[in-house]
């Protein structure tokens, strides 16, 4: 199969393109830019005229709810709405059911991803085992079976000891840490950000102190261990700070927020909209601005969906009782792009972050648009209009607090090695 | 609450009561102005009116309660309602029922009014989203969030001592952090206009930010209770010892119990109020609990007339233009 994508406006910053120019794919791979290879004769030709040709995104965490909660969505379903946003590669924390921590679940995952075909998938094994964070996980088992870093998901590890012993035993098998930061006891089954609004509804609150104890407890055993290390989903303006002071000494950590995290704060929770019920909590206004300030001078460098699509049932309750989570994976792209229209952050840092930002966290050779690399891409519309109206999404979960709003960008092809798994025409 | 307030029908009427926050200074005083009028009902040899004639009403309590529900209980059989009273925490939830189908159940008996208690904050407000248009919702208590009913009786309590809210300084003590009251009170307060409240507790008991409700946060008693006119003692609840939030009974209520020693920085006049059930020596020393201050009896009895009158408001019994005459 050979694709020319004519006309379009090539845009990684990575590689600083910014360009328009044709692009020639031949099989899986990007053969040439702007320069026609001899005897190229297309099968496909994709009319790129005004649109952005991205390299395909990235998106570091997003629940597919394969295996074990099939009721809330399955790969087809997840994956074909994280096309929609122009993603073609995807990152899945270890917290289905069962756990990711045996190889037979990574090879279950595989067999999936090859089934469906629609994104590169790469599991993150267990760090302990069951998440019980008593135990440490076969990470090299996982590491052989296909797992491209560890985690211990949304559950907190309480016993620093065993802390230290997993971040050192990921380092003997030179494996990246995924640490979602949360002091459990601090939370206290928390829901939402301590503050005015948290006070004013009577919601248990979660205070900041919740996820800064956990980072700086982390941090000083990353340091001790030397452990590659990243941060999932900062939420409050202070673990920001935390996180550029530890870069400026010289601690190598990455980190990244969710894109609901960058749009919305606790008053989004207004009469108790249960879609607003997050983990980690949607802050302050301040925090929101601190994020986005993190995320200009990449202190904060990757921006993910943090996906979790829900059925009707599990939202369906007084706001403490629902289960957490946005389904937010096929307005990725749009809501990024809103931020970039609002000139909170610029195109090009925008773009990175779904982009070779993840990929360099991820250690893939993805997320760029270079000659002879895989062809992942993602073409959009920049003007085209986008009404977020959660009955008519993509996903299964139909719990996205952003209903109503309206973006810009819609994905009009998406390419997954060179074959298109996306296109509205 | 927000601008789009779920509690009024288009009119502006009331049509469920969920929360103080939202509603205006107007609509709070007529609710006093009603219950005014129903508080003579049990006074009568025949104690009933038949306002709410042929309507039945539903008590779903999430969480056991057995003064609230009493008193919601006689306020509708004193309005000739109907009345179911369904303990919910033991029946339905428990067989694994979710809460929109235990509503769609009670609908399809022909319910015309939800009283609602919930362990959790806003489930009123859930509750509201869920059920047909033309039932009514009225919160009986939602975790920490608001307890409106109780608000308003304390109101008509304190409009029964003290004529104008406009001078008046109230001091709300205790947990504040997990008192669906006290931030009901706060809201009323407010609304209605009074010079100034007080919230006084250790700072373990005291949410985040609670100054932007309104009020001036004290954590001593003898300061917290200079010259006020109104002292609101809160329950303090047993299980707070556990959490790593008070370390005894013994001495909370050596710091903020109130006894008639530190009564005497109020002003000679002041009330105490409780919503009860209070707790003798840990919060309030008996002799202030019985003494010549405390209105804590008299709270009770007016819990039925003013439940009374936000009923029939909420039904739509009430005539409102004639309502409107009165305001004029």
């Amino acid at each position: 199969m050979r694709v020319l994508i004519k006309n379009g406006k090539l845009l990684d910053p990575s590689s600083k393109l910014d360009q328009t120019q044709d692009l020639f794919i031949a099989g899986n791979k990007i053969v040439s830019l702007n320069k026609k290879p001899d005897g190229f004769n297309p099968d496909l030709v994709i009319n790129a005229k005004d649109k952005i040709v991205l390299p395909g995104l990235i998106d570091l965490c997003a629940r597919l709810r394969e295996p074990g909660s099939e009721k809330k969505g399955n790969f087809d379903s997840e994956l074909f709405a994280a096309n929609s946003s122009g993603i073609t590669s995807v990152s899945m924390p270890p917290d289905t059911k069962p756990v990711i921590d045996t190889p037979a679940v990574v090879e279950f995952i595989h067999q999936r991803a090859r089934e469906t075909n629609r994104a590169n998938i790469y599991p993150l094994g267990a760090l302990t085992h069951q998440l019980k964070g008593e135990q440490l996980a076969e990470m090299y088992l996982l590491k052989e079976a296909g797992c491209i870093g560890v985690s211990n998901a949304l559950s907190t590890i309480k016993n620093t000891e065993v802390l230290r012993r997993a971040f050192e035993y990921a380092k003997s098998c030179d494996l990246t840490v995924f640490i979602y930061a949360e002091d459990e006891k601090i939370s206290n089954n928390g829901v939402a950000h301590e503050g005015a609004i948290s006070t004013r509804l009577g919601l248990p609150a979660i205070p900041e102190t919740a996820e800064t104890i956990a980072i700086s407890r982390a941090l000083l055993l990353i340091e001790q261990t030397n452990v590659r290390a990243h941060f999932c989903h900062l939420s409050s303006a202070r673990a920001v700070d935390l996180i550029r002071t530890a870069k400026k000494n010289g601690i190598n950590v990455t980190t990244d927020a969710s894109i609901c995290n960058l749009h919305l704060t606790d008053m989004d929770i207004a009469d108790y909209d249960s879609n607003c019920h997050l983990k980690p909590p949607l802050r302050s206004e301040r925090d929101r601005v601190g994020l986005i300030e993190g995320i200009c001078d990449e202190t904060i460098s990757a921006v993910c969906s943090d996906h979790q699509p829900h059925e009707v049932n599990a939202k369906s309750a007084p706001f403490s009782i629902t289960e957490s989570g946005a389904s937010t994976i096929e307005h990725l792209l749009p809501l990024m792009l809103h931020l970039v229209n609002r000139k909170e952050i610029k195109l090009n840092r925008a773009i990175s972050a779904l982009t070779s930002e993840p990929a360099k966290i991820l250690g893939i050779d993805k997320g760029v648009i270079e000659k002879n690399k895989n062809a992942d891409l993602c073409i959009y519309a920049p003007n085209s209009n986008i009404n977020v109206d959660k009955n008519h999404l993509l996903s299964s979960g139909k719990n996205t607090p952003f209903n109503g709003w309206e973006l810009q960008g819609k994905v009009t092809h998406t390419l997954l090695n060179g074959k298109v798994v996306f296109s509205i025409d | 609450m927000t601008g789009n307030n779920i509690q009024l029908d288009k009119n502006g009427n009331l049509k469920h009561f969920l929360s103080i926050e939202g509603l205006s200074q107007q609509l709070l005083h007529t609710i006093l102005n009603y219950a005014e009028s129903f508080a003579t009902v049990d006074k009568r040899p025949v104690k009933k009116v038949p306002l709410l004639r042929g309507k039945t009403i539903a008590n779903l309590f999430f969480e056991p309660s057995t003064r609230t529900r009493t008193t919601f209980e006689l306020a509708a059989k004193r309005l000739s309602a109907d009345i179911l009273n369904l303990n919910i925490s033991t029946s339905a939830t428990s067989k694994g029922e979710i809460l929109s189908d235990t509503l769609r159940t009670l609908e399809a008996m022909h319910c015309d009014m939800f009283v609602v208690r919930h362990a959790n904050s806003g489930a009123a407000h859930y509750i509201t989203s869920q059920v047909a248009p033309h039932i009514s919702v009225i919160n009986a208590g939602d975790g920490r969030h608001e307890h409106p009913t109780q608000a308003m009786l304390d109101m008509f309590t304190i409009k029964q001592y003290k004529k104008d809210f406009s001078k008046l300084s109230v001091a709300i003590v205790g947990d504040i952090l997990h008192s669906r009251v006290a931030r009901s009170e706060i809201h009323a307060l407010n609304t209605l206009g009074v010079n100034e409240v007080r919230i006084i507790g250790p700072h373990t008991l005291i949410p985040k930010e609670i100054e932007k409700l309104g009020v001036h946060v004290y954590h001593d008693m003898n300061s917290g209770l200079k010259d006020v006119d109104v002292v609101v003692m809160l329950r303090l609840q047993r299980e707070r010892m556990r959490g790593a939030l008070l370390p005894s009974e013994n001495e909370y209520f050596k710091r903020y119990g109130l006894t008639n020693q530190r009564l005497k920085h109020a002003k000679d006049d002041a009330i105490v109020m409780h919503p009860g059930p209070i707790n003798r020596g840990v919060e309030i020393d008996s002799d202030v609990a019985d003494g010549e201050h405390s209105v804590i009896l008299q709270q009770v009895s007016h819990g039925i007339a003013i439940r009374m009158a936000i009923m029939a408001m909420v039904m739509g019994q009430i005539n409102k233009n004639e309502n409107k005459e009165k305001k004029k």
